[in-house]
């Protein structure tokens, strides 16, 4: 088994089998936390405001947002952009470390495909509220129907979205779930009441954790994780064609698929890292979250942020080099420097500059530091897709038809709403599912220190 | 055994209950039978309670779901002959409003007018047309204004009470000797002019009043002064070589802006065989369209005017052995200018807008030194469209305060908006025994006259009339009036005691004066081929009046001794707009200025220079002396010292649309001399520190570098036909592709705009509203990028902002063969037809809105609202009346769908239907779309890129022509061709 002197041990605090079942599930079993309570509030709440956002975009049309005829995608797509972000992390986690055979991912991987879930479900909302007449979304349905059959437009990189975001949302949830299926079977099997123990019961599928169960498991988890891993570079790859594949100045550009694919584990990564500090808080799994954890994930964020640097010195390289005088004005005269230079900077700041500062062991084991960083790191990468977003249609080809952006309450509110829905379904996940992957975290415990007290 | 109750003896006896008065119904078949015939012989069975499970659900779900809306389609009981459902009706007919006239075409669809077209048999429109007589079908709807009966005292009555109190009226004023007043638009109709007469003959104490909002008193009075006669000359662009203006806007608002267009276009049109334009020169304060288009601009203060125009006098008179006279130095230097001029002798015109007598008689005195009256200006087709003079207005306001009018009767005249004086003019009607407004839609002058008689809408009147010396014209109703008014002749001839119909005394009056001056034809069939034809001319006797030099040192003197002052403003007339006669009407409202781009609103147009000095910025409001307060606005190419301001808003009982929007400057003209100055002297501006939001179409105004609008000077295309056209070989070069190029074997649709044609009138913006049913969405939405036009007309600048030079370009969708908004539609709605066009299937979009953002030229619309039947958006739209303007070939687009230009598809379809019904081949140029046929300079031309001999190919051929953004392939349809300006350099700055 495997044996981490180098390393040292990925579980602190001598834990046996019994134990680590015990402290996981300890959030499941004890009472709700106060905090819980508040937070739960708080989101509801925000989730109401984006709610009935959303109820007075569809009853009285899309002009209730500022995007405009030259500015047709406003908050509603960066916000998409940005959500399908962040939900890349939990997949990329699980499944890259799984296939890298990082063992230290076990402590952190379902926190993160829940996250991942939750960020594919928010983005969702976006493309679909975004529709003139979202009550005929069907029509991107790919099936053969009586209109016709009228089929959608193969070709459109909207389909491809549309393709790639549910596929990715399929798999990994699945993946999530079926991950938790051998947990869900350890709480059933400590459920002290009896609905706790039907719905466990029944979310567990039956589990007796015999062998053949457990290889069937296994081989699960690789089929997924492989056809995951696929998803978690095409995904993002797709999304960014929505841009690459137009003619749009500051669009029209082929290095848009790794930079988006690299910018959304870079998010992603960051929002882990913000979770993952909370629930060490909060519900105090500092031997399984250990310093060294955050330490590796600083680290990649480091790296990332390295890339995205690189990311964005070629594209406003490529401007100059490419001598395309539209390109030109996009880069020089809207980002760099002109009406949304703010964006632009903020963008380089937040991603490029300040995660820098955890080449320095100090800070990469200063908790709070981090923290501050991740959440930097997020708005980074928002202010990045509203650069992508409006600065090229803002101004693109005709200066006849240039024009400004800024958002309306109605924008805003749904944004501050899929942050809402965002969070109750982190807290529901803190409350109702078991945080850390058990079976997988026991893998690595030290095999001296086994007990055979499951 | 139960008691048995009955309620007649058979059913006692237990007999068949018949009624007499009712026949026996098969009772063996009912609505079960639907389902299965022999149900009444089979036993019930799982099958059948499926069955009838079954269809109750379909009929349940039927019933309830599909809520129909109540349409009635009642048919023709008769069916008129000329009337084919879904096939519209042309009437020849004729628009004047008081200022324009327009020799045009009703498109009526079932009874309806639904869009007017120019008349191609008229001398003067060639069928094209101005964007206000495209919005004046508009005003027929406009159920809000229109006055829908007879009026006392501001309460309904009936049309026999009116007259019993207006004849009433009338004979008192008669018999006491008081005056009768008939203050009237000018007058273009000569059996209306009858009618008048008629009406003077029988009250002589009567006055007819010709009263113009904007007049050329001045020019009237300077040609009775020069000529001895007081008419208005033709001006022929067309012939001239050298062009100058101080100050009229002939392209835009001056005297006949669509004749005047298409002449001035004819002059700038090159080709092989054309290979020189004229020279255009302009003198102003504001930027005007003309301006604009000018190859030399000077911006000048209205008070520096009389100084040039008299320093051009004096240079002109020196070199022609003229008298000259003392003039202080001019604010330009114009002997370059004199120079071109005498070279031009005979073929070069200098008019001028301002309604100065003493300036009139100096530009006519140029004129004449110049030989053009004669060649460039003609006395014998002389112009009768503007007979107001405005001493005649004064003398009757000051007579009706004397109390010495007691019947004043309104036609066509709206002066207690647009009367200088018009508090004076109020307290004058009030002392009258009675006012009368014969207006057909309520505005300020109805509102206080005690009894309103409402006239027909044109489009429901029977006219005619005489534009120009020998051209005559008629009008014809095109559809029954919709409320209960009466035509104003008829009220008039009422009034007077006659008892014929106008539209008989019409006839007659044809009859009498003007069959007898032809020979083709007999009376009546004279009469119906006019009335088919709509215009009928005749050739004019030579009639050039000898010059008279009487006046000129007086006025000469005059134009020497003119005082400038520091801050200065300057009213204009909007292209859309003009007097105010519009402003209800939302289309003309929502016109973008095709200078400013501004909507909605009026304002004071600064010179940058001047804002810089006063700290303002667009969007600032200022403070005139005590009087108003509006909202700035730098204007490029304004002239320093200058403030300009539009006539016709701030209107009070317009309507919806028109009501409180902008200030009326009308009450800020003054009296000098015998005329209404245009310009005024400011005691002072001041910055309030409160903001406005002006709505504009375009934030930018320079091509920032890019070869958008393509240019080169006259010498330089005369070198080199593809001058400042070279990239486009350069980007053909690159025209390649991996895919195969697609084939279109049928036809395919393409379109030629000559830029150097286009004068930016954007009557091709109103013409398309009106065809393809746009949406007008409001101030608040077109301050938001999303006004809904399908062409957009863009207007540039560049070089420095005290005077740029100027750029129209009219963009509708390209119709690009590699479009990009076509690939990114998730679900095809929009796609490529086999003929080339790029189409939208409003049905099948969704509203991602990828098309609009993957257009390169931004030509697509999004419907951010339901703009048709939603109270947020209260105008044509909006209600049953203002929807009858709608063409039913187009269908009106529902919320959250994209729409753009489709090159008028429905007007495709129905030519080629035509040309298949009569088994030929489509014609070149037989198809039109509403932009081409609206446009008055010709300036764009549709057809048939597979007809390489038609006339699209020609101009697709030329070296001018170029695609918008060529560079990145999208291959579009339309094609422009370079703007060639008369310059020495490609600078507007030395004359």
């Amino acid at each position: 088994m495997y044996k981490a002197e180098v390393r040292g041990p990925l579980i602190l605090g001598n834990k046996d089998y019994g134990q680590i079942t015990r402290d996981i599930i300890a959030p499941i079993d004890n009472k709700t936390p106060g905090w819980w309570k508040v937070a739960m509030a708080v989101s509801i709440t925000l989730a109401s405001i984006g709610i009935f956002s959303l109820y007075y975009t569809v009853r009285y049309g899309l002009g209730t947002w500022a995007v405009n005829n030259s500015v047709a995608w406003g908050w509603e797509i960066i916000n998409f952009v940005w959500w399908i972000g962040i939900g890349h992390a939990g997949t990329a986690f699980s499944i890259f470390l799984l296939i890298l055979r990082q063992k230290w991912r076990t402590s952190i991987n379902r926190a993160a495909e829940a996250m991942t879930v939750f960020a594919v479900m928010c983005a969702a909302i976006f493309p679909a509220i975004h529709m003139g007449r979202v009550w005929l979304a069907f029509y991107i349905f790919p099936y053969p129907n009586t209109r016709g059959p009228l089929w959608v437009n193969f070709n459109s990189p909207l389909f491809w979205d549309f393709i790639a975001i549910s596929a990715y949302l399929l798999i990994s949830a699945s993946f999530w779930y079926f991950g938790m299926v051998p947990d869900f079977a350890s709480i059933r099997d400590k459920a002290k009441t009896k609905a706790k123990k039907a719905i466990y019961g029944m979310l567990a599928f039956g589990w007796t954790g015999s062998t053949k169960e457990w290889l069937r498991y296994e081989g699960l988890s690789y089929v997924l994780g492989g056809i995951a891993a696929v998803l978690v570079v095409s995904v993002h790859s797709i999304v960014s064609t929505d841009f690459a594949s137009s003619v749009i100045p500051g669009w029209h550009t082929t290095l848009f698929p790794p930079y988006f694919v690299v910018g959304a584990i870079f998010s992603g990564f960051a929002m882990v890292m913000t979770l993952m500090i909370v629930i060490r808080k909060y519900y105090h799994l500092e031997d399984y979250v250990t310093d060294s954890h955050l330490n590796a994930i600083a680290k990649i964020l480091v790296f990332i942020s390295l890339i995205m640097g690189t990311a964005y010195t070629t594209e406003v390289f490529m401007a100059w080099y490419s001598g395309n005088p539209y390109e030109m004005f996009t880069f020089f005269h809207n980002r760099l420097t002109g009406e949304y230079s703010f964006m632009f900077w903020a963008m380089v700041i937040c991603n490029a500059v300040i995660p820098q500062v955890m080449w320095s062991k100090k800070v990469r084991s200063n908790i709070t530091a981090l923290f501050i960083i991740s959440l930097i790191i997020n708005l980074g990468m928002w202010y990045e897709r509203f650069n992508i977003v409006v600065t090229s249609l803002s101004k693109d080809y005709l200066p006849s038809s240039w024009t400004s952006y800024s958002p309306t309450w109605v924008e805003i509110g749904i944004y501050i709403g899929t942050i809402g829905i965002f969070t109750i379904g982190v807290l529901f996940f803190f409350r109702f599912i078991p945080m850390i992957a058990i079976s997988e975290v026991k893998s690595v415990l030290k095999p001296t220190e086994i007990s055979e007290k499951h | 055994m139960e008691k048995k109750y009955w309620k007649s003896l058979e059913e006692q006896a237990n007999l068949p209950v018949t009624n007499p008065g009712q026949k026996d119904v098969d009772s063996s078949r009912s609505l079960l039978d639907l389902i299965d015939e022999e149900i009444d012989s089979k036993p019930s069975s799982r099958r059948n309670f499926l069955k009838f499970c079954g269809f109750s659900f379909a009929t349940a779900a039927i019933a309830t779901s599909c809520q129909n809306p109540i349409n009635s389609a009642i048919p023709y009981l008769n069916k008129p002959e000329e009337v084919t459902p879904g096939m519209a009706n042309h009437y020849a007919s004729t628009y004047f409003d008081g200022q324009d006239y327009n020799g045009i075409l009703v498109k009526v669809r079932d009874g309806r007018p639904i869009k007017i077209e120019g008349n191609e048999l008229s001398s003067i429109s060639k069928g094209a047309t101005s964007a206000r007589v495209q919005g004046s079908v508009l005003s027929l709807y406009d159920d809000g204004a229109r006055i829908k009966a007879p009026l006392m005292g501001g309460k309904a009555t009936t049309w026999n009470a009116l007259d019993a109190e207006v004849s009433t009226k009338l004979a008192g004023a008669a018999t006491s000797g008081k005056g009768i007043a008939l203050v009237t638009s000018t007058i273009i109709s000569p059996s209306t002019l009858s009618v008048i007469n008629d009406f003077k003959v029988k009250f002589p104490t009567a006055k007819h009043v010709t009263y113009d909002a904007v007049s050329s008193s001045a020019l009237l009075e300077a040609n009775n002064l020069t000529f001895n006669s007081q008419t208005i000359p033709d001006y022929h662009f067309d012939k001239a070589d050298v062009i100058v203006s101080f100050g009229a806007d002939f392209l835009g608002t001056w005297l006949m802006p669509v004749e005047f267009t298409r002449r001035f276009a004819a002059s700038r049109k090159l080709n092989a065989e054309k290979r020189s334009i004229s020279q255009l020169t302009v003198f102003e304060s504001g930027m005007s369209l003309t301006g604009a288009n000018a190859d030399y601009r000077f911006p000048i203060k209205p008070s520096q005017q009389a100084n040039v125009i008299l320093s051009l006098y004096n240079e002109i008179a020196k070199a022609s052995g003229g008298t000259t006279y003392n003039a202080p130095t001019s604010a330009v230097n114009i002997t370059k200018l004199a120079e071109k001029l005498l070279a031009a002798k005979g073929k070069s015109i200098v008019v001028c807008g301002i309604n100065d007598t003493a300036i009139q008689v100096v530009v006519n005195a140029i004129n004449q030194m110049l030989q053009n009256y004669g060649s460039t200006i003609d006395f014998s087709a002389s112009l009768n469209i503007r007979k107001g003079i405005d001493q005649e207005m004064a003398t009757f306001v000051k007579e009706l305060n004397e109390g010495k009018t007691g019947v004043v009767i309104f036609y066509n005249v709206n002066p207690v908006y647009n009367y200088t004086d018009s508090k004076l003019l109020i307290e004058g009607l009030k002392k009258a025994d009675i006012s009368v407004s014969l207006a057909n839609a309520k505005d300020e002058t109805s509102a206080i006259c005690t009894v309103v008689a409402p006239d027909h809408h044109f489009l429901e009147s029977w006219n005619d009339a005489e534009p120009k010396e020998g051209l005559f014209s008629l009008q014809q109703p095109t559809i029954r009036n919709i409320y209960w008014t009466r035509q104003a002749q008829d009220s008039l001839l009422k009034w007077s005691g006659s008892t014929i119909q106008y539209n008989a005394y019409l006839k007659q009056y044809w009859q009498q004066n003007f069959s007898n001056k032809q020979t083709e034809y007999t009376s009546l069939d004279f009469w119906n081929y006019t009335l088919q034809k709509g215009v009928f001319e005749l050739p004019n006797p030579v009639n050039q009046p000898a010059f008279i030099n009487q006046a000129l040192a007086n006025a000469a003197q005059k134009c020497g001794t003119v005082v400038t002052s520091e801050t200065e403003l300057a009213f204009y007339e909007t292209i859309a707009l003009g007097n105010g006669l519009h402003t209800n009407n939302p289309w003309m409202m929502e016109m973008p200025d095709p200078i400013s781009k501004v909507c909605w609103d009026n304002f004071a147009a600064i010179s940058p220079k001047m804002a810089e000095k006063l700290g303002v910025v667009t969007g600032d409001l200022l403070k005139f002396g005590n009087d108003f307060e509006l909202v700035a606005f730098i204007q490029p190419g304004q002239a320093d010292g200058t403030i300009s301001i539009a006539y016709g808003y701030g209107r009070t009982k317009a309507g919806k649309v028109a009501d409180g929007v902008g200030v009326n400057v009308f009450p800020f003209m003054k009296m000098e001399g015998n005329n209404r100055k245009e310009s005024l002297i400011v005691p002072s501006v001041v910055k309030t520190g409160n903001k406005y939001n002006l709505a504009s179409t375009q934030m930018y105004h320079s091509m920032e570098g890019r070869d958008i609008v393509r240019e080169t000077t006259l010498a330089e295309w005369n070198e080199k036909p593809n001058a400042g056209n070279e990239m486009h070989e350069e980007a053909e070069k690159h025209n390649i592709s991996l895919y195969k190029e697609i084939v279109f074997d049928g036809h395919h649709w393409g379109m030629s705009i000559d830029l150097n044609a286009c004068t930016g009138c954007s009557a091709c913006v109103i013409g398309c509203q009106a065809e393809n049913n746009v949406p007008v969405v409001g101030k608040e939405q077109v301050a938001t990028t999303r006004i809904m036009h399908w062409i957009r007309m863009d207007r540039y600048y560049s070089e420095d902002s005290a005077n740029p030079s100027v750029y129209f370009q009219p963009v509708m969708c390209q119709q690009c063969d590699n479009a990009p908004c076509e690939n990114v539609c998730p679900v095809s709605a929009t796609n490529h037809s086999s003929e080339g066009l790029n189409q939208m299937a409003y049905n099948r979009c969704i509203g991602t809105k990828y098309c609009i953002n993957n257009c390169p030229y931004k030509v697509r619309r999004f419907n951010w609202f339901r703009y048709s039947t939603n109270d947020a958006f209260d105008y044509n739209m909006n209600s049953d009346m203002g929807r009858m303007v709608l063409n039913p070939d187009v269908t009106v687009r529902e919320r959250g769908v994209v729409e753009k230009c489709s090159f008028c598809v429905q007007r495709i379809q129905e030519k080629k239907l035509q040309a298949k019904l009569e088994n030929r081949p489509l014609a070149d140029g037989e198809i039109q779309t509403a932009c081409m046929q609206a446009c008055p300079a010709g300036a764009i031309i549709f057809g048939d890129t597979n007809d390489k001999q038609g006339k699209l190919m020609d101009l697709f051929a030329d070296q001018r022509n170029y695609n918008l953004i060529e560079e990145i392939h999208t291959l579009p349809s339309v094609g422009y061709l370079t703007k060639v300006r008369n310059r020495e350099k490609e600078s507007n700055k030395e004359a």
